[in-house]
């Protein structure tokens, strides 16, 4: 992992865990280059928690994709503890999402052919850091106990994505990256999931970068940030 | 290291939960390799056995010398020759009978031989026992176990005479006895004789000449027949090799298919692997790993199959060699190491043709663009620009090889180029058909149909071209076989047309043999043969070996005897002697067309003889020429005298064969009547397209196994793409008979193009491979009832292997078309 030295900067954010300076990025339109990021400027504390809002498309995703390694910007900087994301090559960038970041994508999640148990602790088993008291006590108050050597397919959604966030938090990551995890559940369902994300990523010392719609749920974070028009406003 | 562990059984968790997709997958590249390993271990085993009988003794490479008027000759000829500082050893050549199967007794004097032959010779103690008293017979272990008997055993070979005990020779030829040559002259009730001399080594040049040490009585026999041999038994072998490489192909292209879906199906998995975390350099050794495990027990288990493939063909095998080549096969398997090695390292290569595009696509893209079908298909978009591209390019190869290559290999690749062309060309008319289909189409399900079955062509475009690929080799080799066996069996009944054939002891046998036979009433005619060998030179510095016939004039030959092209009055050029006819194989070798000259060399001096006639000679080796008995006869008074064909009522003739062998005794030193002949001509050839014919059944079961495993496969993809046509209200059951449909129809239209394809390759077959192999060509036959066949065979294999995956969609719960909604997010 390349470590790059810092500028001076000021002093909130020289302590933070996640650093976005000046990020931009546009995707490849019919029409041209469609710019979704236009220069995003975002601090992240360790421990601390920020709700990311926004209209549908207003590049969210694309923001905790950019975050997670898992795409390429077009400017700005990313840096999480010492490390600069947009300079790491491929192998830097995996180390980072297995040791360093949890994330609860959107659409995608787990690995249908494992099993629950599998699935919640495949992360943690690549990053060499399987805990099986901690797994077990994660299954426990996500509620999945009980259905540890079932299928993701034979869940239901609000318990697939209990799984996605158990896996997730699993490796005990520094940073906690949800891509509106709650968004296909109901009420109810939602508020247990995100307090129980809340709270898990409490006890493991995680930061949690949250993408929701809901005000409701935003308000539950330490901190709200909109996306709007490629940028960000707090 | 644990990073790679878990993403090792994370990928193979695939298979777990998929256990019909891995079978599909292991059982391609299993058949593959089974089919590549068991051509190729009959290969193998035809190959040693025909090196050990071409290399066993006496028929070594070595020079010999002979007797100038055939027969034996005194082996004071032997002492005069060694007194005289020549190399030879005496050779004493007989026949014995053990049981009820003839067996070959070859009389030598270890001490002289050549070196060839002697470094398969006992040595040291077993040298001084093989001399005896009471000395040895060396045998094959083979033979030794097919006769039942053990080392020691002394059995008897006629009333009086019983062989000196057993010995196993390794390396002797199967079929042969081995003893002294002084056991040799006795057993044989030869004092004195031998029947040839092999020259250990070239005299040197200070040497006396032969005729000055013993005058004309010997002449020298160049070792020719063995690269000719050598030549029609590589052509046997390449044709064997291709076939197993067809079949290796047609493996490639199943493997290919279900490698290519199983990584397309696994790219969500793959993708969730890269989200979080797993390095791309673990995946890929997790994929490398997985991909390397896989191709070593299929390959092992396709070896297993290669193994039992062999075994059964083999006495097929065995006795189509025996009959085309007098080569005695081994009865059993044995296996070389490097067999081992081939079979698996065809396995290993496979696999990793099979999954190099899919493992490259799925390490180069983008992590959020793997799972992405659109992303995926994009690579696919010119998909079908690039298979007519590289269709081009390979038919462009076959016809260069067409025009420029020169032998059999040059032919085989034609062929290859081809049958790759085609193969890849096919899903162009397949996608045309389906676009006219799809602008044709009228309501909104034939409208899906259409435009579904273009969107699942890329995934079961390689199977398909498996089923092309077999279905033209059965066509193309059903008609070569065919086309063979009715050419064969008219020409056996032409040519052999006198009712009975024998050969006497010796020219005094002859004459009394001819004598009586006058006398008998039953006997309408005695054609006398008489056979004489030469070299004729082809271009300056190089000649070829050739047998001439003489035969009399007679209604037997001009009425009967089968001629592919000749002068109208050729018989009666024939009878004037100043003409010849000659074998198809011949006249193409030595570039003689109708009508040329040709100087025949004779011991009384060259003899111009015209071309009037060209006949086909299915069952020889060796070039022939045809010409009148006493031209012949004038031209070499040695010439060999003691072949005679008899022509009689059929009925009389077991009687007259009764006759001349109550009578005569040993002085009829063969017999056999026409149909006996007949029955023992096509058998061999039965045999030996036995082998090809299993062989293209094989490669049409592989095909249907490729079928079968695309389908397997893509069963599990087409749940989503169903679920909303079930969801508008198409029933299950009229789901499942689209997908019957659609699969037939892909076979149906495969089989269309594989009639034009098939013929292509049986022309390929007949009228250049077999020219360039076997010096003659069969004429091209068409089979339309044999198309209808593949036809059905395709359908039949199209149903058969779609049976399985769409009765499982028809009864499919609807819960799991329901969880494609749900899974939807
Ligand atoms: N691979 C891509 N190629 C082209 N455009 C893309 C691609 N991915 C996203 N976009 C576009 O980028 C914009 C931002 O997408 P993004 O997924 O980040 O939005 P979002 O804020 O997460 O929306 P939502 O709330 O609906 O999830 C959208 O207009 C989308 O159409
Ligand atoms: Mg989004």
């Amino acid at each position: 992992m390349s470590v790059i030295s810092a500028p001076a900067r000021d002093a909130a954010v020289e302590g933070a865990l996640l650093r976005v300076t000046g990020l931009s990025k546009s995707y490849l339109g019919p029409q041209g280059p469609l710019p979704v990021l236009r220069g995003v400027d975002l601090t992240l504390g360790a421990g601390e928690s920020l709700a990311l809002m926004g209209e549908s498309g207003s590049g969210k995703s694309t923001l905790l994709h950019l975050v997670a390694g898992l795409d390429h910007a077009d400017g700005g900087a990313i840096h999480i503890d010492d490390a600069e994301v947009t300079k790491l090559d491929d192998e830097g960038r995996a180390a980072l999402r297995r040791k360093t970041l949890g994330v609860v994508f959107q659409q995608f999640n787990l690995v249908p052919s494992l099993t629950v148990g599998d699935n919640l602790s495949l992360q943690a088993r690549l990053a060499g850091r399987y805990d099986r008291d901690w797994r077990d006590a994660l299954a426990e108050r996500l509620g999945l106990s009980a259905l540890l050597d079932r299928y993701p397919e034979q869940l239901s959604g609000g318990q697939q994505q209990r799984v996605a966030v158990g896996r997730a938090l699993a490796p005990r990551p520094r940073l906690l990256l949800a891509d509106e995890p709650t968004g296909n559940l109901d009420e109810a369902t939602g508020d247990a999931v995100l307090n129980l994300l809340l709270e898990l990523s409490a006890t493991a010392g995680a930061a949690v970068l949250m993408v929701t719609h809901s005000a409701r749920l935003a308000a539950r974070l330490d901190r709200r940030a909109t996306l709007a028009g490629g940028r960000l406003a707090p | 290291m644990k990073q790679f562990f878990y993403t090792l059984t994370t990928l193979t968790s695939h298979w777990r939960r998929r256990p019909g997709q891995f079978a599909a997958l292991f059982v391609g590249l299993a058949v593959a390799t089974a089919l590549w390993s068991g051509v190729a271990a009959l290969n193998d085993q035809a190959r040693r056995s025909y090196d050990r009988a071409a290399g066993a003794l006496g028929l070594g490479g070595s020079p010999s010398l002979v007797a100038a008027s055939g027969g034996f000759f005194a082996q004071d000829a032997f002492i005069a020759l060694r007194r005289a500082g020549w190399k030879v050893s005496p050779i004493l050549e007989g026949t014995i009978r053990l049981g009820d199967k003839s067996y070959r007794l070859l009389g030598v004097e270890p001490l002289t031989l050549p070196k060839i032959s002697s470094n398969k010779m006992p040595e040291g103690d077993d040298l001084n026992d093989f001399l005896g008293p009471p000395g040895r017979a060396l045998i094959a272990p083979q033979t030794l176990r097919a006769l039942g008997l053990t080392e020691g055993a002394t059995p008897t070979i006629s009333e009086a005479d019983r062989l000196p005990p057993l010995a196993i020779a390794r390396d002797l030829a199967p079929g042969m006895v081995v003893v002294d040559i002084g056991a040799a002259q006795r057993l044989l009730h030869r004092p004195g004789r031998l029947s040839r001399l092999l020259l250990a080594e070239e005299p040197t040049a200070d040497a006396p000449t032969l005729e000055s040490v013993i005058g004309e009585t010997l002449r020298r026999v160049e070792a020719d027949e063995a690269p000719e041999l050598a030549k029609l038994t590589e052509s046997f072998h390449l044709n064997l090799t291709a076939f197993g490489l067809l079949a290796y192909v047609v493996g490639l292209f199943i493997a290919h298919a279900s490698f290519g879906l199983a990584f397309e199906q696994r790219l969500p998995i793959i993708r969730t692997l890269r989200a979080i975390g797993a390095s791309l350099r673990a995946l890929s050794l997790a994929l490398v790993a997985e991909l390397t495990l896989l191709a070593l027990l299929a390959g092992a288990a396709g070896m297993a199959g290669g193994y039992l493939i062999a075994a059964a063909l083999l006495p097929n095998m065995a006795a189509s060699l025996e009959g085309l080549y007098g080569a005695e096969l081994d009865g059993a398997l044995g296996l070389a190491p490097s067999w081992w090695l081939s079979g698996i390292g065809m396995a290993l290569i496979g696999a990793a043709i099979a999954a190099a595009s899919g493992l490259v696509k799925t390490l180069r893209l983008p992590v959020l663009a793997i799972a992405q079908p659109f992303a995926w298909r994009e690579a696919q978009r010119h998909w079908l620009y690039r298979q007519a591209a590289l269709a081009v390019l390979a038919l462009m190869g076959a016809a260069a090889a067409l025009l420029f290559g020169e032998g059999m290999e040059a032919g085989f690749a034609s062929m290859a180029g081809l049958l790759l062309g085609a193969a890849l060309a096919l899903p162009l008319p397949l996608a045309a058909m389906l676009r006219l289909g799809e602008r044709r189409a009228r309501g909104p399900l034939a409208k899906w149909f259409f435009a579904d079955a273009l969107q699942q062509l890329p995934g079961l475009s390689l199977a398909l071209m498996a089923l092309l690929l077999a279905l033209s080799t059965n066509i193309g080799v059903g008609s070569m076989v065919e086309g063979f066996r009715r050419t064969f069996t008219q020409w056996l009944d032409e040519r052999l047309v006198a009712e009975i054939y024998f050969e006497a002891a010796s020219d005094k046998d002859a004459q009394r043999i001819t004598a009586w036979l006058s006398h008998r009433e039953d006997v309408a005619a005695v054609l006398p043969l008489c056979k004489a060998k030469t070299a004729i030179r082809s271009t300056p510095g190089s000649s070829w070996p050739v047998e001439i016939v003489g035969a009399p004039p007679h209604e037997t030959f001009s009425a009967h005897f089968p001629l592919l092209e000749a002068h109208a009055d050729a018989w009666n050029s024939i009878a004037r002697g100043d003409s010849a006819l000659i074998s198809e194989q011949h006249a193409r070798r030595l570039r003689l067309a109708l009508g040329s000259t040709l100087e025949i060399p004779t011991p009384t001096g060259d003899w111009r003889v015209e071309i009037v006639g060209i006949y086909p000679d299915y069952g020889a080796a060796k070039g022939q020429l045809r010409v009148d008995h006493d031209a012949l006869s004038s031209r070499w008074p040695d010439a060999r005298r003691l072949d005679y064909m008899l022509r009689a009522r059929s009925e009389t003739a077991p009687e007259i064969m009764l006759a001349l062998q109550a009578e005569f005794g040993a002085g009829v030193a063969r017999i056999i009547d026409q149909a006996a002949l007949k029955q023992r001509s096509t058998d061999i050839f039965e045999r030996t397209f036995a082998v090809t014919a299993a062989l293209d059944a094989l490669t049409l079961v592989v095909s249907a196994i490729a079928l079968f495993a695309s389908l397997t496969t893509l069963a599990a993809a087409r749940v989503p793409q169903l679920a909303p046509l079930w969801a508008a209200g198409v029933s299950r059951r009229s789901l499942a008979l689209l997908e019957l449909a659609r699969v037939t129809l892909f076979a149906g239209a495969t089989a269309l193009v594989s009639v034009p394809l098939g013929l292509a390759l049986a022309y390929d077959l007949v009228a250049i491979v077999n020219v360039r192999a076997f010096g003659w060509r069969l004429p091209f036959h068409i089979f339309p009832s044999q198309w209808l066949e593949v036809f059905a065979l395709a359908l039949l294999t199209a149903a058969l292997a779609a049976l399985l995956p769409i009765r499982r969609l028809a009864r499919i719960a609807p819960a799991s078309l329901l969880a494609v909604f749900a899974n939807e997010r």
